[in-house]
């Protein structure tokens, strides 16, 4: 390669390096991998050859797979149907949290009436009210199974932000760079195996019935 | 010794709704004297300012946590012996042996019923 053409590709490749990862241009890394294959041409080898077309290969999986990102309207996905299915769950926590108070006001009005009743009849009522007590626990954990679903559409959310910003915000159309904060929320984090786990780490919910230990499994560690 | 029924006890949760449940799933127990906080913080601020004999807390509050309160109570020269109930959905191995590092008394994993609740509290303060 010519030494004025190999400073040149130096210095788009110094300028494009100095971005924020996060930032860079799927274009722009085509045009210099493109650049420089074709700079190499008329004296190269079978195996540069074989580079050059693992290198063009490569480049068009890019441009396809950009091509398939923006059909997919992942800024349509961020900006407007993750909040939409975030609203109608929030929605679903207010709801059954009016309902479940109504009929605790109602079971309340039982309890008295039952005080007033009195006798057999009067604690055949009392223990029904019991029950509605029991049942209306639901809420609760229905609305952190909720929360907990909010919460990773929230993730995904992020993790959408995160794609759109490394695709320089153009997959799809409008969409925004994403925040540094956002990106790096979209990271996994590095974890230790074995290690205590901190105070957010023990804020996991409700457990699915698969997964859940019983009363039981907690008395036995309690106990143990 | 004979359980005092009108003992005042304080109940944690950031649910209303379960504030309301627990309350009176206790007055059915006979248990009268309740107050409420909401999260950890406003219980810790209730517990040093009334004396209680008993809190019963929900785990996941912001923006102090059930299990920061546990902690607080039990490094609290004048709180440090209170009875300490965890009521929780929190149900992970990990999340029973940290609350019993941190000293508690018994943990209720939601949701649970009145027998649940009574078998516990008797654990706790005797047959009643």
């Amino acid at each position: 390669m010519r030494a004025s053409v190999k400073t040149a590709f130096d210095k788009r490749l110094e300028e494009a390096k100095s971005r924020p990862a996060t930032i860079v241009n799927v274009d722009e890394v085509a045009d210099i991998v493109k650049g420089i294959v074709n700079s190499l041409e008329g004296d190269i080898t079978a195996g540069e050859a074989k580079v050059y077309s693992e290198l063009d290969a490569l480049a068009k999986i890019i441009r396809n797979a950009k091509s398939e990102i923006a059909e997919l309207r992942a800024d349509e996905i961020r900006q407007r149907h993750l909040p939409v299915a975030q609203d109608e769950l929030d929605a679903v926590i207010s709801a059954t949290e009016a309902a479940t108070n109504a009929i605790m006001a109602a079971a309340e009005k039982i309890e008295t009436t039952a005080a007033a009743v009195g006798g057999e009849h009067g604690e055949q009522l009392s223990d029904a009210v019991t029950g509605i007590y029991e049942a209306c626990t639901f809420q609760d954990i229905t609305g952190q199974r909720i929360s907990k679903v909010v919460r990773t559409l929230r993730q995904i959310e992020e993790k959408v932000a995160a794609l759109l910003a490394a695709l320089g915000a153009h997959a799809g159309g409008e969409g925004e760079a994403a925040e540094p904060a956002a990106v790096a929320a979209a990271a996994p984090a590095a974890k230790a195996v074995n290690a205590t786990p901190t105070d957010a780490e023990l804020l996991n919910g409700p457990q699915l019935p698969t997964n859940a230990m019983n009363q039981d499994d907690i008395d036995a560690i309690l106990n143990g | 010794m004979a359980v005092d029924m009108n003992m005042p006890i304080l109940i944690v949760d950031d649910y209303k709704t379960m504030l309301r449940i627990i309350r009176n799933l206790l007055k059915q127990l006979g248990f009268d004297n309740v107050d409420e906080a909401t999260d950890g913080s406003a219980a810790l601020q209730k517990l040093r300012q009334k004396d209680f004999a008993l809190v019963i807390s929900d785990w996941n509050m912001e923006p102090m946590t059930g299990i920061e309160l546990l902690r607080e109570v039990r490094a609290d020269a004048k709180l440090k012996s209170m009875p300490f109930i965890m009521v929780t959905a929190e149900s992970k191995t990990e999340n029973v042996i940290s609350a019993k590092a941190a000293g508690v008394s018994n943990y209720i994993v939601k949701p649970f019923n009145a027998a649940t609740l009574k078998m516990k509290l008797s654990a706790v303060l005797g047959q009643f």
